[in-house]
């Protein structure tokens, strides 16, 4: 099935091609719109991108390798970022690990079969006076930081997002 | 973009209850209830520039802030020439505040008057140096002072173009920008013509992607214009070849949120407001095993004892400091024999390490400094852009031999070689990321050489582990 823009990610894209001197530097944003769109950045979106921004597909090859955000891979429906440098790894960030890892049964890199979780740890994401946290980045392309955590308040987390699960897609299946 | 979903109401809950900075009030929730008791010194009320509008309800929204006296700096600047502006900029002591410290009013002068070209203003808010969190505050919960510090900048210099360049994940702040930038636009602050002075201007919010390097300010250039963010060589300065290929001045976002309180004051009412050379009210990230972690506002070269005691509430009842680094994982570290440095960068220069972003990290007794620096070589390599050899190989090996000192496998030699490796990748790269690796991982090696020289000795680390993983690691090798 060829790749397409649903209407709203069209009228999104458009108007970001007004901001920039040239295409190219629509990357970034047209990147974050796919990834919302479509799941996760597989080559088949990236020529997409490619496309829609008249550039070389090596260019977005470039840009898709070379920042985190963007998925190569596809991940849960909920993608859990448990910051672990140096203010949150000495306020508990990998107790916290240790407690997801158990909680989730995954392992830290891993996404649960059920595909709903997926449990990375990620470089500072300034947020070290309300350390330890974590970042979720929901499959529909919102991302929420909760701060200031102990295993407790994690397992009170974790029921906010099982209860958000049910309206989320599944980043597999969206194309 | 800046549609309202129901999830901005469970955001705002989430981001700005622990951001408001109410220290006399309600300390801040701990992660570890217990651990946290009364404050000892309650700081005494001070006068608030930057964090002003941080306690004030929808201190965000464009009514609040002109209800403050918003944009009333930007009236007086467009009576101003830019001359007039930048010499207000120049008097006023104004460093730059992303880590460097380059006098603000010099870099702006670097622009060059004339171009053919329209000239861009792009600010850096792509925070994210380990131990730094001041931004977000200020993009949060004061976007409005950060915007005509933007359009002021912009006036004075001739910019017709400005890129907010937020990091990614912060997407919360990116839709807090929007939505001001939005009622700029509807109240006539921004597009063209702007208050009738025939100023056109134009700002957008460019966000970044999960790079640390486009931090770095030809980094962040290459990163907005869709590449990866890979450092350019210097010259040209951005001043003069910036984003595509024109004039540029990039500026952190608080730089330029202090900028409407210079054309309010003066010049010279902002530089009396600090020591020699570091003018201004400051923002101070204080983070690490103490009462009170958080945002608060000083003035220029405070101490950072008074810093820890007054703001911080001081360590947690039973942690006792045992270093700290000041402004950010890329400075050196410091003990606590010198807290009465001053927060300036020549001061803290001489204290033997760097004011950087002045978001300070306090460690306790309990922390390991061979696993903090093991730590940070990690951070960077995953961070080093790839480009020059020393950074992007030296900081994995650097990580590796730290990791296995660390573990109990470290060699007497291994300290020497890793002050070659240090010696080695600082000064020999593009951008300043490869000396952010050498200066802490030299520094903690040279401040607790013993504790080093002990974890090769007894064979492995006796501070408590950081995660069950270690404490199995442990156990399965004893």
């Amino acid at each position: 099935m060829a790749l397409q823009f649903s209407e709203e990610a069209e009228a999104e894209f458009q108007e970001l091609l007004t901001r920039y001197p040239n295409t190219l530097a629509a990357m970034l944003p047209a990147l974050f719109i796919a990834q919302r769109e479509f799941g996760w950045v597989s080559v088949e979106v990236m020529d997409y991108v490619a496309e829609r921004l008249d550039v070389h597909p090596t260019r977005v090859l470039n840009a898709a390798t070379f920042y985190t955000m963007f998925n190569k891979q596809p991940v849960g429906k909920c993608h859990i970022q448990v910051c672990t440098t140096l203010t949150c790894a000495i306020r508990g960030a990998y107790e916290l690990i240790d407690h997801l890892e158990e909680k989730l049964g995954v392992r830290l890199g891993e996404t649960s079969a059920d595909g709903h979780y997926t449990l990375t740890e990620a470089e500072c994401l300034a947020s070290c006076g309300t350390a330890p946290m974590f970042q979720v980045t929901y499959s529909d392309g919102e991302i929420e930081y909760f701060e200031n955590l102990s295993p407790d308040r994690v397992d009170e987390v974790l029921e906010e997002l099982n209860a958000k699960l049910k309206d989320l897609p599944n980043p597999r299946e969206m194309h | 973009m800046t549609d309202e979903k129901p999830k901005e109401e469970t955001q705002e809950v989430s981001e700005e209850e622990p951001t408001a900075e109410e220290p006399e009030k309600k300390p801040l929730p701990k992660p570890g209830a217990a651990r946290a008791k009364a404050p000892k010194v309650a700081p005494k009320k001070e006068e608030k520039y930057l964090s002003r509008l941080f306690e004030v309800e929808n201190g965000h929204d464009l009514d609040v802030y002109e209800k403050h006296g918003g944009y009333q700096a930007l009236r007086k600047a467009m009576k101003m020439s830019g001359e007039e502006i930048i010499e207000e900029v120049k008097k006023s002591n104004l460093r730059g505040r992303g880590g460097a410290g380059f006098p603000c009013g010099i870099k702006w002068s670097f622009l060059p008057k004339e171009s053919d070209v329209p000239k861009y203003l792009v600010i850096n808010a792509d925070e994210g140096e380990p131990g730094t969190f001041k931004d977000r505050y200020l993009m949060v919960l004061d976007p409005h002072r950060h915007i005509e510090g933007c359009i002021i900048a912009a006036w004075a210099l001739g910019i017709r173009y400005c890129y907010i360049f937020v990091r990614g994940e912060m997407q919360f702040a990116i839709r807090r920008l929007e939505k001001a930038i939005k009622q700029c636009y509807e109240k006539g602050y921004l597009g063209k013509n702007i208050l009738g002075s025939g100023f056109d201007f134009d700002i957008y919010v460019h966000p970044g992607a999960g790079a640390y390097i486009c931090g770095e300010e030809t980094g962040l250039i290459e990163g907005l214009e869709g590449k990866s963010g890979q450092p350019r060589m210097k010259p040209p300065f951005p001043a003069v070849v910036g984003v595509f290929q024109a004039p540029t001045i990039v500026n952190n976002v608080e730089t330029i949120s202090s900028i409407p309180f210079i054309i309010e004051n003066g010049g010279e009412w902002f530089a009396e407001m600090g020591i020699e050379k570091n003018g201004g009210p400051k923002l101070y990230g204080l983070s690490g095993p103490i009462q009170r972690p958080g945002v608060y506002e000083a003035p220029s070269g405070i101490t950072v004892g008074e810093l820890l005691e007054r703001y911080g509430g001081g360590m947690l009842p039973g942690h006792d400091l045992k270093a700290y680094i000041p402004g950010g994982s890329s400075c050196a570290v410091l003990t606590p024999d010198k807290l009465d440095a001053e927060m300036g960068f020549e001061t803290m220069r001489e204290a033997g390490s760097s004011m950087g972003t002045a978001c300070i990290t306090f460690m306790d007794t309990d922390t390991c400094m061979v696993r903090v620096a093991a730590r940070l070589a990690h951070f960077y390599h995953h961070e080093s852009c790839g480009q020059c050899t020393p950074c992007r190989e030296g900081t994995g090996w650097a990580a590796k031999v730290l990791d296995q000192i660390e573990a109990g496998t470290g060699r007497r030699e291994d300290l020497d070689l890793l002050l070659d490796m240090c010696d080695n990748i600082q000064g020999n790269t593009i951008c300043a990321l490869g000396d952010s690796i050498a200066i802490p991982v030299r520094s903690y090696i040279q401040v607790f050489t013993e504790e080093f020289e002990e974890h090769i000795t007894r064979r492995g680390c006796w501070f408590p582990a950081w995660s069950r993983r270690q404490r199995q690691a442990r156990s399965d090798a004893a």
